[in-house]
């Protein structure tokens, strides 16, 4: 059986799996990195989302086979972060956060995002949260959060 | 203390976002063994026999005949099987749990189950109705035999799914001789209450615990009752842990729904153009079983007249049995159907006897002393004046609905108004609830919240939490709410129907009262507070004639849309709501249930289509049910007008369910100056307006 090796938050991982597991299971079941959800499993709801190369993507549709040599980022490793800080913080004074299923995928959206925006939009913020959803704030709260970390994290992306 | 109402940090906020939050997949329980539900796979009929291949060693099948004690599900009307054993009645309806170590091997197997049907014709349509309701107030007949005029007409509204972003999903073991079991649910007690009956078993035999819960909306109010009745009867039977977690097609396939309906509203107008009777008959569908689809239907008739007046009423409703999925509990209640019934209509009359919608509402609505739709009272104060008048302002409501009545730009305004009766309806509370709450505090002064109520999000913990600190003057850091667990908490009732600030909030502030006036510093204390109806507070079950609720929470939604002409594209620009709940506990937490209230109504009356064709629901996942994205919210502004009611805590009523009624309504009225054209029926999608305008254009 092939080893797939990847740097998984920062440390350097190696998987025999087979090739096509969701990279959503390896995460829970193999590392326990219960963060990352399932509310899908078909790319529709964005719970599962992490980092592959700082670029947000529904773990539940990557197999295991495509993060050969790549670099993974999950909440659990991506909460050690002076960024993460700061949007805890704009998602806690925001009132963001309602039953939490969806808000690991959010903030690890909202990274992606600010990577490569730091100061988007009110309409870019939508576009780059369009892949995840929310059934319990309708959003408005989560877009004036990463309004508000985007102000205050200025330096920080 | 400082203001109540002023925010303070959700207790339980940094642990979701952190994701260490456990949800019921996210536990770890060594050697767990997976569940996966065998499912009819027709709508109605008898089961002639059922072949099973010889189990692999580790595999079991577990079936109603494993059942100890009833083989019903207990949640008000107990009709639904917990395993189907002679026959099935809808498509996906529970006949085993096959169960395993390795997922991969129990589908292997289920593939190889060999179950024969006799089919019998399965009914879709609303004509065996199962339980039938009626009441009146004053005098319909008369009413009605002196019209100057009688306007009537029908409005259909379809089925919604909670779509919480976490599937449903149970957790069961055998732990000291008894059954646990943890869960994503909303009501411990109904869980245990329910496992009792199917195990015939003591209740200290089992035990329930509410894991986090993401996102519930009705949808885990009675539906874990089914899942802790089968996983307990396969944990009592094989003595090993068990997960049962949902997918989300079968998620969306087999779980309780929101009622579709179908009102039919008559107005008897007199000479001054005042309604002087309105006779209403509501038909819900409650799909293969009841379950408490009865309460659902009375909680729309109550609802009949809206926030208007009226004098004379005839109600009559029905739950109609259907072989399709159960619907079920759904944040509303019953009043999403009705509220856009009743909002349309009042519109639409106006309409047509030719004066302006705005002034007739005006002149129908309720007001502090009124009778209410049975015949009870408006107690309290009714400040909606007020609160039109701010919607009015901030949006310009007015100004717009001239301009946009008399242009063809395809745009338009619509306002809604409406009110929600707080706690259980009728005698609910007293009958069968009789919430009963404990705070406990240690040597250390530390004091503990007792309760059966979750948080699921709505933000329950650090409301309950900031009630009982602010009656005992305590940091918010010296008291503790945990999850529920059935082997702690008493049973405080469901966390449903609105109710969990103003009732189980309520018990909590006079049992910290109590506390507080008998605290002795470094002891060991606990006090108990049980519901008490207040003793105006009357309601005859038999003839809904009463009081339905001990107080009502108002508001008031306004919503401009924009239509595109080429694709009816129906672009919701702006929304204003103005919302009466007594006093807000935590202002930033009632904006937050406004706003998710909002949108899932919004979305009701707009883009959640789901539909069932014979008996088998065609939306299969997020990719075909849509619910709305970051790119499909308005710019919305809420506003909260204290109106503190006497019995509630610090003033507080219900909020949860309020925010979601009137989003409908006013979407609709909306579209419906628009496009010229009358709605009569939810969601409007483009391709029900282009039928609307394209039958005309034919």
């Amino acid at each position: 059986m092939k080893t797939i090796e990847f740097i998984l938050n920062g440390e350097l991982v190696r998987v025999d799996d087979p090739l096509n597991t969701r990279l959503l299971d390896i995460l829970r079941n193999r590392f326990k990195l219960v963060g990352t959800k399932e509310g899908c499993g078909e790319g529709e709801c964005g719970a599962c989302s992490v980092l592959i190369d700082h670029k947000v993507v529904n773990s539940c549709m990557v197999p295991l086979a495509n993060v050969c040599g790549k670099t993974v980022m999950t909440i659990e490793g991506y909460r050690k972060t002076t960024r993460y800080n700061l949007l805890e913080e704009a998602f806690m004074n925001q009132g963001a956060v309602q039953c939490g299923f969806c808000t690991p995928g959010m903030i690890m959206a909202t990274e992606s995002l600010l990577h490569s925006n730091p100061h988007p939009s009110v309409e870019e913020i939508k576009i780059g949260l369009s892949g995840n959803l929310c059934r319990c704030t309708g959003y408005q709260m989560i877009i004036k959060a990463v309004l508000e970390a985007s102000e205050k994290g200025a330096g920080l992306w | 203390m400082k203001n109540i109402s002023t925010s303070i940090p959700k207790i339980d906020g940094p642990e979701k976002i952190r994701g260490s939050s456990l949800y019921v997949d996210d536990i770890k329980i060594d050697n767990v063994l997976f569940a996966k539900t065998l499912r009819s796979s027709i709508a109605k009929g008898r089961i002639d026999s059922i072949v099973v291949p010889p189990l692999p060693r580790g595999v079991h099948f577990i079936t109603a005949k494993d059942i100890p004690g009833k083989n019903r599900v207990k949640i008000i009307f107990d009709d639904m099987p917990v395993f189907a054993e002679h026959e099935v009645r809808y498509i996906g309806e529970p006949i085993g749990l096959l169960i395993g170590a390795d997922k991969m091997e129990i589908l292997n197997v289920m593939k190889q189950i060999k179950i024969t049907y006799i089919e019998t014709t399965p009914r879709f349509d609303f004509d065996e109705s199962a339980i039938h309701y009626h009441y009146q107030k004053g005098c319909v007949k008369e009413a009605f035999d002196q019209a100057k005029k009688t306007i009537t007409k029908t409005y259909e509204t379809g089925y919604q799914e909670q779509a919480y972003i976490e599937p449903q999903g149970m957790i069961g073991m055998f732990e000291d001789n008894k059954v646990v079991l943890i869960g994503s649910i909303q009501c411990p007690y109904y869980a245990k209450n329910a496992v009792i009956e199917t195990l015939a078993c003591e209740s200290e035999s089992v035990r329930i615990i509410q894991s986090s819960v993401g996102g519930a909306f009705g949808g885990k109010e009675e539906f874990p009752s089914l899942l802790a009745c089968q996983l307990a009867v396969a944990v009592q039977k094989i003595k090993q842990p068990i997960k049962l977690i949902y997918e989300r097609e079968e998620d969306m396939e087999v779980t309780t729904k929101r009622h579709p309906s179908k009102t039919t509203l008559s107005a008897s107008v007199d000479g001054d153009n005042r309604i002087t009777a309105i006779r209403c008959h509501v038909g819900i569908d409650g799909g293969a079983y009841v379950g408490l689809s009865g309460v659902v239907l009375s909680r729309a008739m109550i609802a009949s007249s809206g926030a208007y007046t009226i004098d004379n009423l005839e109600v009559d409703g029905d739950v109609y049995i259907t072989n399709t999925v159960p619907t079920g509990a759904f944040r509303g209640f019953g009043a999403p159907q009705m509220k856009f019934a009743v909002e349309m209509f009042i519109h639409h009359v106006a309409k047509e006897l030719n004066v302006d919608p705005f002034s007739f509402r005006m002149r129908h609505l309720a007001k502090q002393g009124d009778r209410t739709s049975t015949n009870g009272t408006f107690r309290d104060p009714i400040i909606m004046p007020a609160m039109i008048d701010l919607a009015l302002k901030r949006s310009d409501y007015h100004e717009k609905a001239k301009k946009f009545a008399s242009e063809d730009s395809f745009r338009g305004i619509g306002m809604s108004w409406f009110f929600h009766g707080c706690g259980f309806t009728g005698s609910g509370e007293s009958k069968h609830i009789n919430a009963l709450v404990t705070l406990k505090k240690n040597r250390l002064n530390h004091v503990f919240v007792y309760v059966a109520a979750v948080d699921m999000g709505q933000g329950a913990k650090t409301v309950l939490t900031k009630i009982v600190a602010g009656v005992l003057d305590l940091p918010i850091e010296s008291v503790t709410f945990d999850n529920p667990d059935t082997d702690f908490v008493p049973d405080s009732g469901p966390t449903v129907a609105s109710r969990t600030t103003m009732i189980v909030g309520g018990l909590l502030a006079r049992a910290a009262k109590k506390l507080k006036e008998s605290w002795e510093e470094g002891c060991d204390q606990t006090v108990h507070e049980r519901y008490v109806q207040p003793p105006e507070i009357e309601w005859d079950e038999e003839t809904f004639q009463g009081d339905a609720y001990p107080a009502y929470s108002w508001g008031v939604n306004v919503v401009e849309v924009r239509v595109c002409k080429k694709t009816y594209h129906v672009d919701v620009e702006h929304a204003w709501s103005v919302y009466d709940v007594g006093k807000a506990i935590d202002e930033r937490l009632v904006l937050g249930q406004a706003d998710g209230g909002f949108i899932q109504g919004l979305a009701y009356g707009t883009i959640e289509v789901m539909e069932c064709e014979k008996g088998k629901i065609r939306q299969k996942n997020m990719t075909d049910y849509i619910i709305p994205t970051t790119s499909d919210i308005p710019n919305m502004e809420t506003h909260l007008i204290d109106n503190p009611y006497p019995l509630g805590p610090y003033g507080a009523k219900g909020v949860g369910e309020l925010t979601l009624i009137g989003a409908a309504p006013a979407v609709a009225l909306a579209i419906e100056m628009a496009i010229k054209r009358e709605v009569t029926k939810i969601p409007v999608t483009p391709e029900r307006i282009m039928e609307m305008i394209g039958y005309e254009d034919d």
